[in-house]
């Protein structure tokens, strides 16, 4: 009982970890890959130097994201006179917790096996596995829905109680533009769910491991290329960022639903932002590039097609798991920021109009597609 | 009244798009293909130690390709005595739009063909506009602008300024000035 408990602490803290560090790495990426893309240097005059000395340590202005948060915490936490002050700090809080607990059920590696790991544990632990993740929900692609839609909330608690007009737009604004999305979201996963049958997340990593018409992985963007990207676009739509970033419009709304908000309260919505992003990744590597495995990878080693298998240690299984799960949400990160910075805004009438004309017909054809071959193939 | 439907203008340019552009996700790719490609170059030369970005790293890095007539900072002529040039009139100081220049001129009686000379001779570049209209209204050829900039930036703003010492570094073997009478027995000493 215990041993389950350090475990679980364990996973928590990992996961909270890794999530923490994605939303800081990621305002420093977001920054430096954006002026590497135009040719520019970007971020790289704050140092922290160590004391007594004249050593100034800048590392490629890592420590920029340190001297914001700094900045965030130490500026005037500016209310206004609003008649609503409890929706107005619960506000930022509804938006960053959700998604947080997103990525409770996303399994961030397979089954860890601590007496395998190290020998002295096996008394302590007998040969107990876990999966590696926060909770094995089987309906965990069903709490990922429920939890993301409730971000929806925090922005319309926010807009509404902030008694701004621009506030108030941008609360519009989101409120619609998230649901369209929702809908799609969900269409698009409905495909994955007829060809995994299945809503737990770890089962549909662990049928991700297999082969595909005898060469190819068994990967959701193999199953369902269409489905991925609509999935890919619909969630950037949800982050509300570029091109759909219309609720919070810099040059139309000055920011949107959080106009009103200073200091580390503002702070927070950015950091869910960030996170979020982070989140996105996670999900798609999940659901679309075969999770935490490398190609015909399973928890005990490589199955290649061809029918040669190579073993491997479960030491060496459990860190590539981790390792290649990390690498492969920062690559989605760095997708995501490369659209950011590629693509201009849409039109507030062109955001809907693309997901309710474009987006949500391809998704409701997708499903159809795939429930008809589904069907032919008699699974 | 009768209701008139409207009709949307057509501009000359506007952009006729085909359906392989209006079905805008192949449009899409090639636009992030170009960007993740600059990104993708841009990256190779950072890792293999060039330069990936065309910003000059300014306090650390300086251009090399300043123009041949770059007018950076400013020289006082000598005498071939050494002495400066300058009759402390105040012309370039009442002309200087930027008000940089400041001249304290001071008194030597045994000089009698230039009595009047600068104690103090400074110049305040961290608001000089460089526009060489001090240049232009010597009367005596005393100040000039040489290609080179002095070396700043500072942190400090009062750190930005040359005095006159400074500004008499500049010894030209050639453009010896003009022939002046010899220096005077018992003329006091002018740095």
């Amino acid at each position: 009982m215990l041993a389950d408990l350090v475990v679980a602490v364990l996973f928590i803290v990992y996961a909270i970890s890794v999530l923490m560090g994605f939303g800081t790495i990621l305002t420093w990426v977001e920054r430096k890959q954006a002026a590497v893309m135009a040719d520019r240097i970007g971020a790289n005059r704050a140092y922290i130097r160590i004391p007594g000395t004249q050593v100034k340590l800048v590392w490629w202005g890592l420590f920029h994201g340190m001297a914001d948060g700094l900045k965030m915490l130490v500026k005037e936490d500016w209310k206004p006179r609003t008649y609503d002050w409890y929706a107005y700090a619960v506000a930022p809080w509804v938006v960053f917790t959700p998604v947080l607990l997103v990525f409770a059920v996303i399994p961030f590696g397979g089954m860890l096996t601590p007496a395998k790991l190290f020998a002295p544990l096996a008394a302590w632990f007998g040969d107990k596995s876990y999966p590696m993740q926060i909770a094995n929900l089987d309906g965990g692609l069903l709490i990922i829905f429920a939890f993301s839609g409730m971000t929806i909330i925090g922005a319309m608690l926010a807009g509404w109680s902030s008694s701004n007009k621009f506030s108030l737009l941008g609360a519009l604004r989101a409120g619609s533009q998230m649901i369209s999305y929702e809908l799609v979201l969900g269409l698009t996963v409905l495909g994955l769910i007829l060809v995994y049958g299945t809503v737990n997340l770890d089962e549909m990593v662990r049928h991700q491991s297999g082969t595909v018409l005898g060469f190819l992985p068994a990967w959701g963007i193999v199953y369902q290329p269409f489905a991925a990207t609509l999935f890919l676009t619909a969630a950037i739509a949800e982050n509300k960022r570029i091109p759909f970033d219309l609720p919070e419009a810099e040059s139309e709304l000055i920011a949107g639903y959080y106009t009103e908000y200073s200091a580390m309260k503002m702070g927070l919505f950015m950091f869910a932002e960030f996170i979020e992003i982070a989140i996105i990744g996670a999900l798609f590597t999940t659901l679309f590039l075969g999770g935490y495995n490398l190609p015909f990878m399973n928890d005990g080693g490589f199955a290649f097609p061809g029918g040669a298998t190579l073993g491997m240690p479960h030491g060496a299984v459990v860190v590539t798991q981790l390792g290649v799960f990390l690498l492969k949400v920062f690559v989605m990160c760095s997708f995501q920021i490369l659209i950011r910075w590629s693509l201009p805004r849409f039109r507030y009438d062109q955001v809907l109009a693309f997901a309710w004309k474009f987006l949500f017909p391809l998704a409701l054809a997708n499903l159809v597609v795939t429930a008809v071959v589904m069907w032919a193939l008699g699974k | 009244m009768t209701k008139r439907t409207f009709v949307r203008k057509r501009y000359w340019n506007e952009p006729e798009m085909g359906w392989y552009e209006k079905a805008y996700l192949p449009e899409i790719l090639r636009g992030l293909a170009i960007t993740g490609g600059v990104f993708l170059r841009n990256m190779a030369k950072w890792m293999t130690g060039k330069k990936g970005a065309l910003t000059t790293y300014y306090p650390e890095e300086t251009r090399w390709d300043y123009a041949r007539g770059n007018r950076g900072k400013h020289v006082l002529v000598q005498r071939p005595d050494g002495s400066p040039q300058c009759i402390a009139c105040n012309l370039c100081a009442t002309v200087c739009p930027a008000k940089v220049i400041e001249i304290e001129a001071a008194f030597d009686p045994a000089d009698a063909a230039h009595p009047k000379y600068p104690a103090r001779f400074e110049i305040d570049y961290s608001r000089c506009v460089f526009c060489g209209l001090c240049v232009e209204a010597c009367p005596e050829d005393a100040i000039r602008m040489e290609k080179e900039v002095p070396a700043f930036p500072s942190p400090d703003r009062h750190a930005m300024w040359l005095s006159k010492e400074e500004l008499l570094t500049w010894k030209p073997a050639r453009d010896a000035a003009k022939p002046y009478p010899p220096r005077p027995e018992g003329a006091k000493d002018r740095p």
